[in-house]
């Protein structure tokens, strides 16, 4: 281990301009993850969790209105480097992304073996036979046959699809493998297995992954560390052995408390009301209007506060 | 429980006689319904069937919630088309109230239609994007001949009051894409009760919404068939909502019904291997699964073209009797009092 965190991000913001304003997608986001770990990031949809995934990547839509913040990667702040040494230096290489939906957006007139066998010929200069070894390699950390690599897209069922795109985004050997909803679409027992895989990866490759997912029960399956977002901001992070039995964020509670389980007998809650908009987000704590133990102190925006090994954005443990 | 082996025929013929009991009160009754799609070579020729769904039979209580749980291609879908009347079954029965639902004339199917709400996976998909929410609930009433405005008022007052959107003069002028999605899935859901129908069928209703939204719709939906005496069909992929809405639990594979239980008797004692790797794979929130991995079945749901021979489970059962699970398909047994399970294990 060296005495940098993998990955240090600070203070990050990425606001989109709409014709309705600006939106505050991800908003003052500090986080880090060290070498051979799993963060998940949970929260409703419309928190802001895939931007902040298009932030690290720096895969920017045009109508960026602000970006800014300090993302470290092992020591070396990358957001000083442009566009093209990003691309170079940081994409595919060191991060490395599976998009929501991927399984469906593998090229359909492509063999997937050459799909796979890409980013490493791009991004590592290897040729053709070696970058297809490399993809054969990923095909079985996957749980791909190998005789797959010659099948076309559409020939695949939805696991193994998800499995080619794991594998397309680990392929150039990132230390960090960005996965956004992985598990979303597919069947209880391919999730399960998919899931398997990941662990797998995690203890075979030493990859660190950060886990985007609004699925607490199954990000559960992954995590060592838990980040809550909610309307652009984390709330919580912490370890997972100390979240999931004590989340400590009234939100985390709420979003915890409204899992339905299959085990043990607790009537889920839900969480009434609606994130707010993230165009004009409320001033002071952006949960206050559907927490449960608002204070007057509410009103102003509450700081990270550190409680134990835990971080955690609320006054009641200020 | 004595069961024929002889032939589907007489399989079916006991399975009926043997829940005759149930029969009475039933507002439904599925009798060993086949839906097979045939598929063809160059536009004519024959080149084998899909049987999507094979040899189900159930009965729905009045007033019953029960839920259907399989994953895709289980024919879970194909199931509920048919139920609503959208697929000819190819073999066997749909009894509704009495009336074998593939003998219907159209205007006795637009009765039936009447008596039967649906709710729609994808509440924006469902809802005709330039059409307000005050039409969207008038469409039913004017297919129906309900002519009276004040009646037609007064019922899209009501189902909105009860899908909880008030004040309900606001909402009704809305177009769908002004409103969430957990509010789009409550305008499906009083769209389907607006004609006071018997029975509902959800087709997972609540998978595209958020976590947090996902129980206040089952709740409500809980709500409206215990205050309507609804009957209601619930079809999903995700075990763990179905315990807080339905009595009765019915598995599919791979087109036909592997078990079926009360749903607390199913979560606690599984029978069917099937149902205990799904039970097995579905994860509640804990620290500890990031330690242990899941035991999954290998392989994949097996093609419905032509499904593998015997207990259609068998070429991923861990449980595998050697020489009977490949060649026999097993019969239901009921080895406990209400729960049935397709398995030679039960023999």
């Amino acid at each position: 281990m060296s005495e940098w965190p993998l990955l240090n991000i600070e203070n990050l913001l990425l606001h989109f301009r709409t014709l309705k304003g600006i939106v505050q997608a991800v908003d003052g986001v500090d986080f880090d993850l060290d070498y051979n770990q799993a963060v998940v990031v949970i929260g409703e949809s419309g928190c802001g969790k895939t931007s902040l995934a298009r932030a690290i990547l720096r895969l920017l839509p045009r109508n960026v209105r602000a970006y800014s913040g300090k993302v470290d990667l092992a020591g070396c702040n990358v957001m000083e480097l442009d566009d093209e040494e990003f691309r170079q230096q940081v994409r595919w290489v060191k991060i490395s992304l599976v998009p929501q939906a991927a399984m469906n957006a593998l090229n359909p007139v492509l063999r997937v073996g050459d799909q796979v066998a890409e980013p490493a010929m791009v991004h590592h200069g290897m040729n053709k036979e070696a970058a297809m070894e490399q993809a054969l390699k990923m095909f079985d950390h996957v749980g791909v046959p190998r005789d797959f690599a010659s099948r076309y897209a559409f020939e695949l069922s939805g696991g193994m699809r998800q499995r080619v795109a794991i594998a397309m985004a680990l392929v150039a050997v990132p230390d960090i493998v960005v996965l956004d909803e992985p598990t979303s679409a597919l069947d209880v027992l391919t999730q399960a297995g998919i899931m398997n895989m990941l662990k797998r990866l995690k203890q075979e490759i030493g990859t660190s992954f950060i886990l985007i997912t609004h699925d607490v029960a199954t990000s559960s399956e992954l995590a060592d560390r838990v980040a809550v977002m909610y309307a652009g901001q984390i709330v919580e992070v912490g370890d997972a052995d100390r979240f999931f039995p004590n989340p400590l964020h009234p939100y985390s509670k709420k979003l915890m408390n409204s899992v339905p389980r299959l085990r043990g007998d607790v009537e889920p809650e839900f969480i009434t009301g609606q994130p707010p908009s993230l165009i004009k987000p409320p001033t002071g704590c952006r949960f206050a209007a559907r927490c449960p133990e608002r204070m007057d102190r509410c009103t102003e925006e509450p700081l990270m506060v550190q409680t134990g090994k835990r971080r955690v954005k609320c006054w009641l443990y200020a | 429980m004595p069961v024929d082996n002889n032939g589907i025929n007489d399989r079916a013929t006991s399975l009926m006689a043997n829940e005759s009991a149930m029969q009475d009160g039933a507002l439904m009754s599925i009798r060993d319904l086949r839906v097979w799609f045939e598929l063809r070579r160059f536009g004519f020729g024959h080149a084998g069937y899909v049987r999507a769904v094979d040899g189900v039979t159930f009965d729905l209580p009045f007033g019953a919630a029960v839920a259907i749980v399989g994953e895709s291609g289980s024919g879970k879908s194909t199931l509920m088309r048919t139920l609503l009347g959208l697929h000819r079954p190819t073999a066997g029965e749909v009894i509704f109230e009495g009336n074998n639902l593939s003998k219907l004339g159209t205007k006795a199917m637009k009765w039936y239609r009447s008596e039967v709400g649906y709710i729609q996976q994808d509440p924006y998909g469902a809802l005709p994007p330039f059409m307000s929410v005050g039409r969207i609930l008038s469409e039913p009433m004017v297919i129906n001949g309900i002519k009276s405005q004040v009646e037609r008022n007064r019922r899209m007052h009501k189902a909105l009051e009860e899908v909880k959107m008030t004040p309900v003069e606001e909402f009704l002028p809305k177009f769908p894409h002004m409103i969430s999605g957990g509010q789009q899935q409550r305008v499906v859901i009083a769209r389907a009760i607006i004609l006071e129908p018997k029975m509902l069928v959800a087709d997972e209703p609540v998978s595209m919404l958020d976590a947090s939204v996902r129980v206040e719709i089952l709740k409500l939906l809980r709500g409206l068939q215990e205050s309507h005496d609804l009957a209601v069909i619930y079809i999903t992929h995700d075990l763990s909502t179905v315990r807080y809405f339905s009595e009765r639990i019915f598995v599919m594979y791979a087109g036909q019904m592997v078990e079926r239980a009360q749903v607390a008797d199913l979560l606690n004692n599984p029978l069917h291997p099937y149902t205990h790797a799904l039970l097995e794979a579905t994860s509640d929130p804990d620290a500890a699964n990031a330690h242990k991995y899941r035991d999954v079945p290998p392989g994949e749901p097996p093609s419905l073209v032509r499904p593998p021979t015997g207990c259609r489970f068998h070429p991923r059962c861990a449980r595998l009797i050697k020489n009977l699970c490949d060649q026999e398909e097993p019969p239901e047994f009921e080895p406990a009092a209400d729960h049935f399970a397709k398995c030679w294990l039960y023999k």
